[in-house]
C-alpha cells in the first residue's frame, strides 16, 4: 500500500478531484445509469463535460456564491453532476429526502434559503410548489425527468438539459468565470450541507467542509485500499451522508465508478447486472434478502433443499473463519471448495454479491445470524460506526478483525474518547463545521476543543481495542452496587430470537435486572401450532407454562453471553415476567416508530415492577387498554413470575477464588 | 358522398381545452350503425365522432352495447347497416389486423396477453404489423432483422419507462397481479403507435390506488403522445373526470351525447342507470 501523505497540491475541492479524473483516467467509466433497458455510461472526461456545461448553465440563470442548491429525487448521474456543478459555481448543494412530504420539505427550504431546486420529477416539482405556499421562494426549479411537465409555468422553470444547452451556448461568456470560482474553492469552503432526520425537533442543517469530506475520502479509501476499479451501486437516499462520501466523496478521490440503478424496484437485478465490489446496505436490506432466500429454499425440491441445508452446515462451522483468513483444516477446505461450486458461488451470484470485495452495514444491530449468514458464504462483510455530524466514519472494522457486536476500531484520523458517563465523543478531521443558522445546537453538540457527543453509550474492549456501542446514553444508568446498566444492549439480544416481539430490562438502582418480555404472537402462535398447545387468547398463550419455560430457556442464553462481559455482566436478568397484553402505541407504551417508552411503562405496570423486586410468584393486575376505535377497556390478568438461571460475574469468579 | 365527408370535418372546428390540450377534427365517425346477431338488436342506428386528440368514453348499464360497439370500431364485427369513416375516409370491410395497420389498437374487458411470455415480448407482440423482415431472416437473425429488433426495442423501452413498469421487464405475464397485467395490455396497444386507442374496461376490478395509477396512464398517453382515446367504463367518477365527451346507450340505442356535464343533467341517462318505473 503505498502511502498518500497528504493530499497533493489543489486537490482541495471536489471540482478540482473531477478536473483531476478527467485528466489522469478521462476514459475510464465514472457513471452508469440503466435507461430503458440498457446501461448508460460516462467516462470521467463526459461527466466532467456534462457537469461544466451544467455549472455554465447554473452561471447564466444567475446562480450566486453561497447559494443553497436543493436536491430532490432519487440517485440518478444528473443529480449528482447538479451536486458538483453547485460546487463549480461557489454554490452549497443540499441534497434533500424525496419521500419527504411537503410540509416536511417546507421546513429545510425556508430553512436553507434555497434559491435553486433541482426536482427529479413532476412529483417533486409539485412538491416544492406546494411547499412554497405560494411565497415563490424558490426563483429556479431544474426538472430532471420531462413527462407532464409540458403545462407548467415555465417562467421559472427548465428542463436539465435545456440548462446544459444554454451553458454549452454560453459557454465564451461565462467560462472564465465559472474558472475563476472554481479557483477560489479551498479546504474551508463549504462542501456540502445534509439535514439530519431529526427525531427530535426541527431537523438540523449539518455543515461539512471540504475538508471534511475529502481528509474523510482519503482515510476511509486507504483503510479499505479502494481502488479506481471498483464498482459501487448507488441507491440509498441522496440526503443521507453516507451516499454523498461513497458515491461523491470516495468516488471522486479514487475515482471508482458509480452505478445508478433504473428506479426503485429494480434495485435487486440492476444490483445483480453490475456486482459491485464495494457495497454498502443497512441491515434490514441483509435481512430481507435473507428471508427470501430461505423462503425461495423452503419450495426447492428435495436434492437442492439437501445441498443447501449440508453444505450450509458446513459454512456456518468453518466459513467465518475462511472469510477471516485463519486456519482451517485441508479437508474442510476442499469441502468448502465444492460447496462453493455448488451451492455458495451460485448463491452470491443470484444475491449479486460475487464480486464484493468490501461490505458495510451500519445504522443499527444486526443480528448475529444474519451477519454471519454473509460471513459464512465468504463475503467481507464489515460493520462501521458513525453519524452524519462525523461525516460517515467514527469507528469501522479492519479486514480480518470482524465480529457482529463491536463496530470497530477508531477510523484513521478519528480519536474516540469515553466520557464519565459511558457516553462517546469523537474527534476528528471530518468534524463538522456547523449546524446552519443553529449556534446553540452547534455549541451544545461541539466543544471548543473540537469533541463532538455523539449521545451513544459505549466502551472500548480491552483486548480487541474494539468499540462497542450498548445503548443511547441517556438510558445508561447504574445500578445499585454501581455496575452499569444498559437495557436496550440486552434487549437487543433477546430481541434477536424470533419468539421475542419486544422487551423492556427494569433495573437502573435497583439490585438486580428483570425483564417483560412480548412474545411474537406470529412466531409463537406458530410453534404452539407445531406442538399441539391449545390456546384461545394471546393473553392465555402468553401465560401458558411451555411458553414461559421456552423464553426461560433464551433468557438464561441471553445471560450467558451476557456474563461474557465483565462491564455488563450485571446486567444479566434475574426474573423475569411474560406480558398479559402487546405493547401498543395506542396505548402510549411505544412510539410510532416502536421504541420502547420507559417512563410510560415503569408507570404503567408499577405493580408488575413491584412483583418482580418482591419475591412473589404472581401478581393481580388491571390494565387499561384502548381498542382500535377509540374506546377503553380494562384487562384483568394474573401475571406470572419466574426466575431465571444466572452466571457468576467474573469480578465475582474472582473474588471466590 | 364526398360532400358529405367535408361537412361533418368542417362542422367541428379544433379547439383547444382549458388544460391546454389541443382537440382537432374528426378522427373516426359512425355513421348510423346497427348490428344484429340473428333476431337480438345489439345496437340501434347510433351515430357518434370522435374527435382527434380526445378522451370519448362510451357508458351505459350491462348489456347496453358498449362491448358490440367497439368490437364495430375495431372491425371485428361488421355492422348491417352504417358506415364507419376513419381519418376522412369510408372504411371497406377488413380484417382486424388490416384495421390495426390502419392505426387502431385496442386492450380487452378480459385481459388477452400471452402468458407465458414475458413482458417485454408480450409488448413486442404490439409492433408486429410494423415489422417488414421475413420469417426467415427473424429466424436467422439476418438481413434487415437485427436493425428493425433494436429500433422496435428500442420504441418498446420507452413505453416501459412511461408506464413505469421496468422491475417486470423480463417477468412472465402469467405471474403478475391483476393491475400490472391491465398495464401490460395497455402498453401493448401503446406499442402499435395508435392514432385511436380503445380501451375496454380497463380499470375494472382494480382497486382505488390501481384506478387512480390507470386513470394518470390514461391522462399522461393522451397528453404526452397526443393519442386519441375512446373508452368503455363503469365507474362514473372516473369517466366524468377522465372525458371530454360522453355517449351513453341503454339496450342498444344512444340516449345521451355531450360533455360529462351535459350527461349528468340529462334525465333520460339518468333514468337508465337508476332505474325508472315502466308504466
Amino acid at each position: 500500500m503505498k502511502a498518500v501523505a497528504a493530499p497533493q497540491a489543489g486537490l482541495r475541492s471536489i471540482p478540482a478531484l473531477l478536473a483531476r479524473n478527467a485528466t489522469q483516467m478521462g476514459n475510464r467509466p465514472a457513471y452508469r445509469e440503466k435507461e430503458f433497458g440498457i446501461w448508460q455510461s460516462w467516462t470521467w472526461a463526459q461527466a466532467q463535460d456534462e457537469i461544466r456545461a451544467l455549472a455554465l448553465g447554473f452561471l447564466a440563470l444567475g446562480l450566486n456564491r453561497g447559494d443553497h442548491v436543493a436536491i430532490v429525487g432519487r440517485n440518478r448521474p444528473a443529480h449528482y453532476w447538479a451536486m458538483v456543478a453547485a460546487q463549480m459555481c461557489g454554490a452549497v448543494p443540499v441534497p434533500l429526502y424525496q419521500d419527504a412530504v411537503a410540509t416536511e420539505m417546507a421546513y429545510v427550504l425556508r430553512h436553507s434559503q434555497a434559491r435553486f431546486v433541482v426536482c427529479g420529477d413532476q412529483e417533486q416539482v409539485d412538491k416544492i410548489i406546494e411547499a412554497e405556499e405560494g411565497d415563490d421562494t424558490v426563483e429556479q426549479i431544474i426538472y430532471t425527468d420531462k413527462r407532464g411537465m409540458r403545462k407548467y409555468d415555465h417562467s421559472r422553470m427548465n428542463w436539465l438539459s435545456d440548462v446544459q444547452a444554454e451553458g454549452r451556448a454560453a459557454h465564451q461568456r461565462f467560462e472564465d468565470e465559472l474558472d475563476a470560482r472554481i479557483a477560489e474553492l479551498d479546504y474551508d469552503s463549504t462542501c456540502v450541507m445534509l439535514y439530519t432526520s431529526g427525531t427530535t425537533g426541527k431537523p438540523k442543517g449539518v455543515v461539512l467542509s471540504n475538508r471534511n469530506v475529502i481528509e474523510t475520502a482519503r482515510a476511509s479509501s486507504e483503510f479499505d485500499r479502494l481502488q479506481p476499479t471498483e464498482e459501487v451501486l448507488a441507491y440509498l437516499p441522496m440526503a443521507w451522508v453516507g451516499d454523498f462520501i461513497f458515491s461523491v466523496g470516495q468516488a471522486y478521490w479514487t475515482g471508482f465508478c458509480v452505478n445508478c440503478p433504473e428506479g426503485p424496484h429494480t434495485m435487486m437485478t440492476d444490483l445483480r447486472e453490475i456486482g459491485p465490489t464495494y457495497f454498502f446496505a443497512p441491515p434490514r436490506v441483509f435481512e430481507g434478502q435473507l428471508t427470501s432466500v430461505m423462503i425461495r429454499m423452503e419450495d426447492a425440491g428435495r436434492l437442492k433443499k439437501w445441498l443447501f441445508d449440508h453444505y450450509m452446515k458446513l459454512a456456518r462451522r468453518v466459513g467465518v473463519a475462511l472469510t477471516d483468513g485463519k486456519p482451517v483444516g485441508a479437508l474442510d477446505r476442499l469441502r468448502y471448495g465444492l460447496g462453493n461450486l455448488l451451492v455458495f458461488g451460485p448463491l452470491k451470484n443470484t444475491l449479486g454479491y460475487s464480486r464484493i470485495r468490501v461490505g458495510y452495514t451500519a445504522g443499527e444491530a444486526i443480528g448475529p445470524e444474519i451477519f454471519d449468514f454473509y460471513r459464512s458464504l465468504g463475503i467481507n462483510l464489515k460493520q462501521l460506526y458513525g453519524q452524519t455530524e462525523a461525516t460517515v466514519f467514527i469507528t469501522q472494522q479492519p479486514d480480518g478483525e470482524v465480529r457482529a457486536d463491536t463496530v470497530g476500531v477508531p477510523s484513521p484520523g478519528v480519536e474516540v474518547r469515553i466520557a464519565e458517563n459511558g457516553e462517546v465523543f469523537y474527534r476528528s478531521p471530518g468534524t463538522f463545521v456547523e449546524y446552519y443558522q443553529n449556534p446553540e445546537s452547534t455549541a451544545s453538540t461541539k466543544d471548543a476543543e473540537g469533541w463532538v457527543a455523539t449521545g451513544d453509550a459505549g466502551f472500548f474492549e480491552e483486548a480487541s481495542g474494539h468499540l462497542r456501542i450498548i445503548d443511547r446514553a441517556k438510558d445508561v444508568g447504574r445500578m445499585a452496587d454501581g455496575s452499569m446498566f444498559a437495557p436496550k444492549y440486552v434487549e437487543n439480544k433477546l430481541k434477536f430470537y424470533p419468539n421475542i416481539l419486544e422487551a423492556v430490562v427494569l433495573g437502573n438502582g435497583r439490585d438486580y435486572c428483570t425483564a417483560f418480555i412480548n412474545i411474537d404472537l406470529t412466531a409463537v402462535g406458530n410453534w404452539a401450532e407445531r406442538n399441539n398447545i391449545a390456546y384461545a387468547s394471546y393473553q392465555e398463550l402468553a401465560g401458558h407454562p411451555r411458553v414461559y419455560e421456552m423464553i426461560r430457556s433464551h433468557i438464561e442464553e441471553v445471560n450467558e453471553s451476557v456474563a461474557q462481559d465483565p462491564m455488563l455482566s450485571g446486567c444479566q436478568i434475574h426474573r423475569f415476567l411474560v406480558l398479559h397484553k402487546e405493547l401498543d402505541a395506542d396505548d402510549g407504551e411505544m412510539t410510532r416508530t416502536r421504541k420502547v417508552k420507559r417512563g410510560v411503562i415503569a408507570e404503567k405496570f408499577a405493580d408488575l415492577i413491584e412483583g418482580l423486586y418482591d419475591g412473589s410468584d404472581s401478581v393481580y393486575t388491571e390494565t387499561e387498554v384502548t381498542y382500535e376505535d377509540g374506546r377503553k377497556g380494562v384487562l384483568k390478568a394474573t401475571v406470572r413470575i419466574e426466575d431465571a438461571r444466572t452466571l457468576a460475574t467474573p469480578a465475582q469468579r474472582m473474588a471466590a477464588e | 358522398m364526398m360532400p358529405q365527408t367535408q361537412q361533418a370535418a368542417t362542422a367541428a372546428e379544433p379547439y383547444i381545452t382549458p388544460d391546454g390540450r389541443k382537440i382537432g377534427g374528426v378522427l373516426m365517425d359512425l355513421r348510423n350503425i346497427t348490428l344484429r346477431f340473428g333476431g337480438v338488436t345489439a345496437i340501434k342506428d347510433i351515430s357518434f365522432n370522435i374527435r382527434e386528440g380526445e378522451i370519448r368514453a362510451i357508458i351505459g348499464p350491462n348489456g347496453a352495447g358498449k362491448s358490440s360497439m367497439m368490437n364495430v370500431m375495431s372491425g371485428f364485427y361488421i355492422p348491417q347497416e352504417g358506415e364507419v369513416w376513419f381519418r376522412g375516409e369510408k372504411r371497406p370491410q377488413m380484417r382486424p389486423y388490416k384495421v390495426a395497420r390502419l392505426g387502431l389498437a385496442r386492450t380487452f374487458q378480459n385481459i388477452a396477453l400471452f402468458d407465458g411470455m414475458s413482458v417485454l415480448d408480450n409488448i413486442m407482440t404490439g409492433r408486429l404489423t410494423m415489422m417488414k423482415s421475413s420469417l426467415l431472416e427473424q429466424a436467422l437473425w439476418w438481413g434487415r432483422a437485427e436493425a428493425e429488433e433494436n429500433r422496435h426495442r428500442e420504441q418498446v423501452e420507452k413505453i416501459i419507462d412511461f408506464l413505469e413498469i421496468q422491475n417486470i421487464r423480463k417477468t412472465p405475464v402469467g405471474r403478475l397481479p391483476y393491475g400490472l397485467k391491465k398495464r401490460v395490455e395497455l402498453a401493448r396497444a401503446l406499442a402499435a403507435e395508435p392514432k385511436l386507442l380503445m380501451l375496454d374496461e380497463p380499470m375494472a376490478g382494480m382497486n382505488v390506488e390501481e384506478k387512480e395509477d390507470m386513470s394518470r396512464f390514461i391522462l399522461d398517453v393522451n397528453d404526452e403522445f397526443g393519442t386519441t382515446i375512446a373508452l368503455i367504463e363503469h365507474d362514473m367518477g372516473v369517466v366524468m373526470d377522465l372525458s371530454d365527451r360522453v355517449v351513453v346507450m341503454d339496450y342498444g340505442r344512444k340516449i345521451g351525447d355531450g360533455t360529462p356535464d351535459e350527461v349528468r343533467n340529462n334525465q333520460e341517462v339518468i333514468d337508465a342507470y337508476l332505474g325508472v318505473a315502466h308504466d
